[in-house]
Formats: C-alpha cells, sequence, structure tokens
C-alpha cells in the first residue's frame, strides 16, 4: 500500500526508533554538558587524526554499500561480492582503531569512572561500535550464506540488501553527528 | 487447509510462528504475571492493614532476610512495591493487551493470514519472556529485588543491590520485545489490510493498536538509554545520575560527580507517560468494539474517535514533565507542561463521550462482556478527572507522593484497564476456543471485582488527602496517618476477596474450555468486523478465502436489511 516491501518499511521503522535513542543520547549529552561548572574540548584529550581516519573509512564504507547493492541491480554478483566483502573489511577496520583509541585510554587509567566527559564518551561510541558490530554481522551474513537468496529469488535478495544498506548509512550517518560533538566541540 | 495437523506439539504450541498462537502464549504469560504481582501486593496489603504483625501462615515460608517470624522487612516492602508496579505495567498488562489481544486480533480484524513478520514475532515473544524471567529471578539474588520503586530513581537506584541491575536487565529485554512488536504491528496494518479495507473502514480496535505501536516504538528508546546508562553508573562507575558531594551514613561517596538526577526523570518519563497510553488505549478499542456490538447501533462518531486518538498519541510526547513539578523546574516550563497536560485531557474526554453517546437509544444487549465494557466507562472516567489536579501545579504539589497519586493511576489501569481486558477475554473467547465462558459465573466475577476494586482504590483518595505518603512502610508512627489507618484495613480485606473473585475468573476459565456451551456459528454475538469470519477456532492461515471488504466496520441495524447487522464482508 505504500510501495514499499515490508521489509523496507519495517527498516524505516527501526532507524525511527534508533534516532530516538541516539536522539535521547544527544540530549542527554547536552544536559550534562550545560549543567556542568566546566567541560573540557574534546580536541585536546582524544585523538583527533584517528577519528578523522575512522571518519573516512566508515564514509567509504557506505559508498561500497551502495555499489554493492547497484551491482545487484546491474545483475553482477561477482561485484557484488566484491563491493560488499569492502564494505564488512572497512568495517572492521572502524573498529580496529576504535579498539586502539580505547586501549590508548585504558593504558591511561582513564575509564568511564574518571570524568562525566569520559564516561558519555565511552558510553556513545561504544553503542555506536555495538552498532557497528551488528551491521559486521548483517553484512557478513549477506556476503555468504545469506546470499543463496540471489539464486531462488534475487529480487527479495536485492531487497533485503537494500535494507541492510540503509541501516549502514544510517549507523555511518551517526557517526558523522558523534565525531564533531565529541572530538571537536 | 492447513499443515498445522502434522506439525509436533512443541512446533505447534510452544515455538510456533502462527500468530494466534503467540497471542495466546502472550495472553496467558501476561495473565499469569498479573497474578504474580497480585500477590506481591496482598503482601503489601498485609503490612499495611497490620503494620509489623507477623503474617499468619504464609509468612513461615519466606526466608529470614525478608520476613523473620513472619514479620516483613522494610527492605523487602520496598521491593514488592517496585516489583508489584514493575510488574503489573511491564509484564502484566502491555503483554496481555498488546502482545496478547493485538497479536491475535489485529490481523483477524484486517483480513491477513498471519503478521507482517511472523519470525520475528515469535522473537519478541521470547524476548519478553526472558525478560521477565530475569525480573523475577531477582528476588532470589543476595539483597533481593530491586526496591527503588518502578521509575528506579537515582541515586538511591544507582547505589541500590544487586537486584537493580537484574532490574535493568530485564528492562532492555523487555524494550527490545516491543520494539520488535511494534514494528511488526506498524508494517502489518499498513500493508497487510483486506481489499477494501482503507484505513477509514478499520475497526476502532485496530487503530488503537496503531497508535499504541508507534507510542512504543517512539518513546522506550529513551527508557533504554536511560537503562545503559544507569548499567554504567552501576558496572562501569561512571556518574550519570550522581551529583558530586553524596554522602551515605556518614562517609563521602567516591564519584566522578557532575551527573544529574534529573536527567533520569526526563528519560523515564519521556517513555512512561506515553506508556499510560499504552495501557489505556488497547482497552479503550476492546471497549468500543464490545459496546458498539452490544448496543446494536454504528458508532455514534468514529471519525472523531480516529482523530482524538491519534491527537492523543501525538500530544503524549509532550506532557512527560507533568510527573515532575516538585523538581523546581521554572514557571515557562511549568505554564508549558500545565497547558499541554489540560490540552490532551481533551481528547480522552472526546473518546468517553463519543461512547456515552453510543450508548444512546441503543437496544442494550447485557451480556457479560458488556457488563465490563460499561463499568469501564465510569471508571476510566474518575480515573482521568481525579488526573486534572494532578496536571496543575498548585494541587500536585501538595497531592504528589500521597496515595491519591496512587489512587489516581489505578483507577485508570485496575478499575479501568483491567475490566476492559477482563471483557475482551469474554467477549472474544469463543472465538478463541469454539465455546463460551459461563455466564452466571462470569457474572459473579463481574460484580465481585467492581465493588472490591473500588473498595481498594476509592479510600486512596481519602488517604491522600489526609497526605499519606505512597511508600510509608509503617503508616501508624505517623499521626496523621494513623486517623485514616482504618481505611488500610478496609483496603486489605477488599483487596483479598478480589483474590478469592478471581479464583472464580481462573475456574470458569479453565473449566468452559472442556464443558462450555459449544458456539452454534462462527459469529456468536452477531458482529461485523472480519475476525468473525473465521471458521472457529481460525485455522493457520486464518481465512479460507481472502476476504474482501465492502463498508465501514460497524454496520449495526442498517435499514433495509431484515438482520440488525451487516459484515464487513458480505457483499449485500
Ligand atoms: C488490582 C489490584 C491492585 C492493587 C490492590 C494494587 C495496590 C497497590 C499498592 C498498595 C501499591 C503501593 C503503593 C505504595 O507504593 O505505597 C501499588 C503501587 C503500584 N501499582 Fe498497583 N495495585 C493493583 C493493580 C495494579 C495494576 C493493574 C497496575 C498496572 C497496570 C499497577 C501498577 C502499580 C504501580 C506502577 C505502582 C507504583 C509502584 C511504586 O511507585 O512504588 N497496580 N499498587
Ligand atoms: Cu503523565
Amino acid at each position: 500500500m505504500t510501495g514499499m516491501t515490508n521489509s523496507k518499511l519495517g527498516i524505516w521503522l527501526f532507524l525511527a526508533s534508533e534516532v530516538m535513542l541516539f536522539g535521547a543520547l544527544f540530549s542527554t549529552y547536552i544536559l550534562l554538558r550545560t549543567g556542568a561548572e566546566s567541560w573540557p574540548h574534546g580536541s585536546s584529550l582524544l585523538n583527533v587524526p584517528l577519528a578523522t581516519l575512522n571518519t573516512m573509512i566508515l564514509i567509504t564504507s557506505s559508498v561500497t554499500m551502495v555499489m554493492a547493492w547497484a551491482s545487484l541491480m546491474m545483475n553482477r554478483f561477482g561485484r557484488y561480492r566484491l563491493y560488499m566483502g569492502l564494505t564488512v573489511l572497512l568495517a572492521l577496520g572502524f573498529l580496529v582503531v576504535k579498539g586502539f583509541e580505547y586501549g590508548m585510554k585504558l593504558e591511561h587509567h582513564i575509564t568511564p569512572a574518571t570524568s562525566t566527559f569520559y564516561a558519555i564518551y565511552f558510553t556513545m561510541t561504544g553503542l555506536h561500535g555495538l552498532h557497528v558490530l551488528g551491521g559486521i554481522l548483517v553484512n557478513g551474513y549477506f556476503l555468504f550464506p545469506g546470499s543463496r537468496l540471489w539464486k531462488t529469488n534475487p529480487k527479495q535478495f536485492t531487497g533485503r540488501v537494500e535494507a541492510a544498506g540503509l541501516y549502514w548509512h544510517f549507523v555511518d550517518l551517526v557517526w558523522i553527528f558523534l565525531f564533531p560533538v565529541l572530538y571537536l566541540l | 487447509m492447513s499443515h498445522s495437523e502434522h506439525q509436533s506439539f512443541w512446533q505447534k504450541y510452544i515455538f510456533s510462528v502462527d500468530h494466534k498462537v503467540i497471542g495466546c502464549q502472550y495472553a496467558l504469560t501476561g495473565l499469569v504475571f498479573l497474578f504474580f504481582g497480585f500477590c506481591l501486593m496482598m503482601l503489601m496489603r498485609w503490612q499495611l492493614a497490620f503494620p509489623g504483625e507477623p503474617l499468619p501462615v504464609i509468612g513461615g515460608l519466606f526466608s529470614d532476610t525478608t520476613m523473620p517470624g513472619g514479620v516483613m522487612l522494610p527492605e523487602f516492602y520496598n521491593s514488592l512495591g517496585a516489583m508489584h508496579g514493575t510488574i503489573m505495567v511491564f509484564l502484566g498488562v502491555v503483554p496481555l493487551a498488546v502482545g496478547g489481544f493485538g497479536n491475535y486480533l489485529v490481523p483477524l480484524q484486517i483480513g491477513a493470514p498471519d503478521m507482517a513478520f511472523p519470525k520475528l514475532n515469535a522473537a519478541s515473544y521470547w524476548c519478553y519472556f526472558v525478560g521477565g524471567v530475569v525480573m523475577f529471578a531477582s528476588f532470589f539474588v543476595p539483597g533481593g529485588a530491586a526496591n527503588s520503586g518502578w521509575t528506579s530513581y537515582p541515586p538511591l537506584s544507582d547505589i541500590a543491590t544487586m537486584g537493580q541491575t537484574f532490574w535493568l536487565f530485564g528492562m532492555v529485554a523487555l524494550i527490545t520485545s516491543s520494539l520488535l512488536g511494534s514494528v511488526n504491528f506498524i508494517v502489518t496494518i499498513v500493508h497487510l489490510r483486506a481489499r477494501g479495507l482503507s484505513f477509514f473502514r478499520l475497526p476502532f480496535f485496530v487503530w488503537a493498536q496503531f497508535v499504541t505501536s508507534f507510542l512504543l516504538l517512539l518513546a522506550f528508546p529513551p527508557l533504554e538509554v536511560a537503562g545503559v546508562l544507569q548499567l554504567m553508573d552501576r558496572l562501569a562507575g561512571s556518574s550519570f545520575f550522581l551529583p558530586s558531594g553524596l554522602v551515605i551514613s556518614g562517609t563521602p561517596l567516591g564519584v566522578s560527580g557532575g551527573g544529574s538526577p534529573l536527567l533520569w526523570q526526563h528519560l523515564f518519563w519521556f517513555l512512561a507517560h506515553p506508556e499510560v497510553y499504552v495501557l489505556i488505549l488497547p482497552a479503550i478499542g476492546i471497549v468500543t468494539e464490545i459496546i458498539v456490538n452490544n448496543t446494536r447501533k454504528p458508532l455514534y462518531g468514529y471519525k472523531t474517535m480516529v482523530y482524538s486518538v491519534l491527537f492523543l498519541g501525538f500530544m503524549s510526547f509532550v506532557v512527560w514533565a507533568h510527573h515532575m513539578f516538585m523538581t523546581g523546574m521554572g514557571t515557562t516550563m511549568s505554564n508549558f507542561f500545565q497547558a499541554t497536560t489540560m490540552i490532551i485531557s481533551i481528547p480522552s474526554v472526546v473518546i468517553l463521550t463519543v461512547l456515552i453517546l453510543t450508548l444512546w437509544g441503543g437496544s442494550i444487549r447485557f451480556t457479560v462482556p458488556m457488563h465490563f465494557a460499561l463499568a469501564f466507562l465510569p471508571m476510566f472516567a474518575i480515573g482521568g478527572l481525579t488526573g486534572l489536579p494532578l496536571g496543575l501545579t498548585a494541587s500536585d504539589i501538595p497531592l504528589h507522593d500521597t496515595y491519591y497519586v496512587i489512587g489516581h493511576f489505578h483507577y485508570v489501569v485496575a478499575p479501568g484497564t483491567l475490566l476492559a481486558l477482563f471483557g475482551g477475554v469474554y467477549y472474544w473467547y469463543p472465538k478463541v476456543t469454539g465455546r463460551m465462558m459461563n455466564e452466571k459465573l462470569g457474572k459473579i466475577h463481574f460484580w465481585g471485582s467492581f465493588l472490591c476494586l473500588n473498595g481498594i482504590f476509592m479510600p486512596m483518595f481519602i488517604q491522600g488527602l489526609a497526605g499519606v505518603s505512597r511508600r510509608l512502610y509503617m503508616p501508624t508512627v505517623y499521626a496523621h496517618a494513623e486517623a485514616v489507618q482504618g481505611t488500610n484495613v478496609f483496603m486489605s480485606y477488599s483487596a483479598w476477596i478480589l483474590g478469592l473473585v478471581q479464583l472464580i475468573f481462573i475456574f470458569n476459565f479453565f473449566r468452559s474450555l472442556k464443558k462450555g456451551k459449544k458456539v452454534e456459528s462462527d459469529n456468536p454475538w452477531q458482529a461485523t468486523t472480519l475476525e468473525w469470519a473465521t471458521p472457529t477456532p481460525p485455522p493457520h492461515g486464518n481465512f479460507l478465502q481472502e476476504p474482501e471488504v465492502y463498508r465501514g466496520p460497524y454496520e449495526y441495524s442498517p435499514p433495509g436489511r431484515t438482520e440488525d447487522f451487516w459484515p464487513q464482508n458480505e457483499e449485500k
């Protein structure tokens, strides 16, 4: 009735609830920051170059995700494999970089208990990291076992990849907000 | 007809993906949890009626850390209160109303073979089940279950015992469950309606579920965030909700500081106000179906109802801070929340008015479900009207956190919503089982419940006006509370009798499965909506052939027809 498939409408609704989730987190950030006596500049505490690298990685992965879907639209399954594989690899790369960042902090005994700034930093990036991990699982599924559907029902498979892509762009978008808010402001 | 015959017991009843089986699972689990929650309340009512006296017989069954010698300890009382509220709201009423009634009825009423995502549907039930088990298990961890109220306000909840961590994990599971459920409902209602079933031909119950799903979808995530932050506070040493400089039992608390307990309240009530409508809207939907069917007249103002419920859903997101007038907000803020609260009461009044006008001039059939539906109207009205003083700061400040508040919201959820849900059980029982529940027992159940519920909750207004706090463990040590102690005794007797009356319901429910009067047709109430056009009980896949809809949902007594009802799917 909306001209969308069930799964596409479903993913849009899910993303609406995700907007509320991250919206509440950002509101929390604003409330804590405006209520604090002083608030550090993220750039003086966090590793901006690494985060910039990660931003590039995620944006690139969004591009490869679109290419993966477009390859399916053009009936080129081999190309799809390639681009989807790249997307998953880039996502893994993001997590590895993030892991280095976390590791460096923990080495200096900086944890969520250090200050409210670090508490919100770890919580927001942690939740975002979990979303990235979710994306890796979903995309990894469509890369290997899930891609069997391509042979029997290519249209449905393309639809699923499109829905996964919408989710992936959302994860990307959240990071694009997180990066300036935590690292630059 | 269906392939369900050659499925094993486990596939058919436990891990089924059929929305009707899942609906029944939800409903039965919800009823069991309602009963658990009810038992916790009966224990609390012992302490309140006879403070400090040992509980005869049953008291001996409890451990020494909760009720040594049968006398209830304050911590245990607090756990009972917190868990009663949590269990009733999140494990009882919502799963029964949305998971049970919604799952069973929405696909049938829109003429669909199943929900849009059947596997997701099963997953959401099992998430709920796990969340419930985790919640309940918390009674058995050291320190006992959560005891900071069902609202879990920090700083208390941040430093409470392990039960609170269980509470938080349980909530995260429940939130996940309702997220999956609400996506499923919305997609189902938007995409799977039968041919001819436009939005303005939907039964009102479906509209109610539709709006409810949006509330669940959009209001729960902030609470999830709150839960995660509180888990961080409790497990990772952050201090989102702990301000600097807290001193506990003489020792300063070593926190990183800078947090805000009010932050929790905002996140919590941003969910919990819409949650109120999650409790009440399905009930209004059920009551509407029953009333229209039993007055044999069209709904007085169908579109008015629909617009009201949409407006209500929208407004419910902007009034949350009326629970926070005591937190020292400025006048501009409090004016905003007072005004929006007054505005949101308008659609409720409209809905009630429409239902009452529908009764006007009808030839009412006083069936058992109709008893429950009729009783809902004044109970909901009392609940709603007593809410108005709570929406205005001048009167809320003295009333806040007294028994008046407890009376107010219980009128909405207990004599209100619960009566409606019971009415729904009696009304759709013949569809689900092919048999009727016993009418005489049903009427005893109705009158007993109706009288006892009022016996419990009406005196709460008196206590509240007398200034009795809602979380007193030992009311008799305060002079102002001592004066109304008699009402506590009366309320507790009402509560225990109410418990006995529910045994009649349970007996009737199970006996009727085997011995109830068999229905003569698939449509014993002569109703118009699509769920009655299926075989009884409906098979897997629901309809024998795809139904087509020709008219609105409530064509009763249409002119020029011999029968006094005109089903939606009957061409002429
Ligand atoms: C049917 C009989 C019921 C009785 C006799 C009853 C009684 C009580 C009592 C005595 C309290 C404690 C008040 C206090 O903290 O001092 C309470 C709290 C509460 N009840 Fe009920 N209740 C009933 C049903 C329900 C239902 C159906 C719901 C929800 C759908 C519910 C939700 C709550 C909540 C949320 C609280 C607040 C807990 C807190 O803030 O500590 N109750 N109830
Ligand atoms: Cu409210």
